[in-house]
């Protein structure tokens, strides 16, 4: 199959009260909270999206992430996604209004699936990211791996088959799923590749894959053996560890296809 | 001072275009436009989008600007833009079949059913100059844009190529014929690549 499509790079940066928190430590940047000049800085390093996670706790100080996306939109030209806090219609028409190009969708999706398609049908599934939080639960009868969506920060089981659930989600709408591993969050060991893999091989979407990244090879990993389309990551890009030009070579080197920041 | 109206018909990411606009040309006069007389006052205009085509065609029709945006895009330097591109063809798969303005002679099919290949083809894609226009100027040959569609345009004429991608099947991301330009691609997303090509829109005299 002739596809010259790359694989993309994603920095994260979680939000709060309109400020980055979890710390970003770049030799070039002067106010290491400031969303605006992180996204001038991943973008001058050539990332291929950015994704921001508001985490602010109160919906009234939620209302300081439309003009945190106001004014990344008005920088930085390359897409971005905002995910958090994401439960209406209005939520969504107000982030795409600000200069977002895609939401990402939790736990409203799980509350209230069809929320997925109406939002698919008012905007396109080209803006609908749905988020999924999985973890590892024992194995199937047969022997096979099984994963569960859990909610509040991974602590709180559904009961809901992930792999089942992508695929519900690609039925109602979703142009993507960013794929989380619960059990890698933080643990810098690497992407849970079998779950990355089994999830991208179960739906025509593409697929992010989350959770885990402490090393450059982790993300090779994810593209190669996980089969995602994107890798998203935070901290080895946030303390300076690696830079996403870095990260580009790296892959590169590899034989992965990614994007030449200068041309051809 | 050349004047660059937006159209606004209520899809999509109107914002983002006129921001790059002002930053790829800041000695022209950027403006969201969504009635006749804002149209066609300008000197250049840019028709974008999201979403359905549909929906599109629908909006454009309730806002009377199905003749507005014909009459700019036969006499003055015209740019679609992903949905705004796909609505100058005459008719689209989408939704069983859904009539577009026929600006430009052809179709617009959905990417194949094919093993591993996922739609909406998303992302950053090489875009091939099939023969020199002004508004490559700047531009790498093959250099990446990027994409969010699932579906693509196939103009009848071959000539009216500008640019092919490679995604299951080579499709054409960027069509050309006379003062009309329109590219499959998000060039307001497209980093320093997207916003030369918008620069050099804003100074194009209309021809190749």
């Amino acid at each position: 199959m002739a596809s010259g499509l790359a694989k993309r790079i994603i920095p994260c940066l979680d939000v709060d009260k309109g400020r980055v928190v979890k710390g970003v430590r770049f030799e070039q940047i002067r106010d290491a909270g400031d969303p605006v000049e992180i996204a001038r800085a991943y973008d001058r390093q050539g990332a291929d999206e950015l994704v921001f996670l508001d985490i602010t706790a109160s919906s009234e100080d939620r209302a300081t992430m439309t003009s945190v996306v106001e004014a990344v939109a008005a920088e930085v030209f390359i897409p971005f996604t905002v995910g958090g806090g994401i439960r209406t219609i209005d939520d969504i028409r107000r982030m795409l209004n600000a200069g977002a190009d895609k939401v990402a969708i939790n736990t409203a999706a799980i509350t209230d699936p069809d929320f997925v398609c109406r939002a698919a049908e008012r905007f396109g599934s080209q803006c609908i990211v749905v988020a999924i939080d999985a973890r590892r639960v024992a194995d199937t009868a047969d022997g096979a791996p099984r994963w569960e969506i859990f909610t509040h920060g991974g602590r709180r089981a559904t009961g809901i088959d992930v792999v089942e659930w992508a695929q519900r989600m690609a039925g109602l709408g979703a142009g993507e799923i960013l794929l989380t591993s619960m059990d890698r969050d933080g643990t810098r060991d690497g992407y849970d590749l079998a779950l990355t893999s089994a999830v991208g091989s179960a739906v025509r979407i593409p697929v992010i894959a989350s959770g885990g990244v402490g090393a450059l090879e982790h993300l090779a990993e994810g593209l190669t053996c996980g089969g995602a389309d994107a890798v998203l990551a935070a901290s080895i890009f946030h303390y300076g560890q690696h830079t996403v030009g870095e990260a580009r070579s790296y892959l590169a080197a590899r034989g992965i296809t990614v994007r030449s920041v200068d041309g051809g | 001072m050349t004047t660059v109206a937006v159209i606004d018909y209520g899809m999509g990411n109107i914002r983002s275009v006129y921001k790059a606009l002002e930053q790829a040309a800041s000695d022209a006069r950027v403006r969201v436009a969504s009635n006749a007389a804002d149209i066609l006052s300008a000197d250049r205009v840019v028709l974008p989008g999201v979403g359905a085509l549909r929906d599109c065609m629908a909006e454009l029709r309730r806002l009377e600007l199905i003749d507005v945006i014909r009459e700019a895009a036969r006499n003055r330097p015209f740019l679609g833009i992903c949905l705004g591109m796909q609505a100058l063809l005459d008719s689209s798969e989408e939704n069983g079949g859904t009539p577009g303005l026929g600006v430009i002679a052809g179709d617009v099919p959905r990417f194949p059913d094919m093993p591993g290949l996922k739609v909406p083809h998303m992302g950053w894609n090489r875009v091939y100059q099939v023969h020199s226009h002004a508004l490559w100027n700047g531009v790498p040959q093959n250099g990446y844009f990027y994409f969010v569609h699932s579906y693509y345009v196939q103009p009848a004429s071959v000539s009216d190529v500008a640019a092919q991608t490679d995604y299951g099947v080579t499709f054409a991301s960027a069509i050309a014929r006379d003062n009309v330009f329109a590219v499959q691609f998000h060039p307001e997303k497209s980093q320093r690549a997207g916003l030369t090509l918008l620069a050099n829109f804003v100074r194009w005299d209309g021809s190749k």
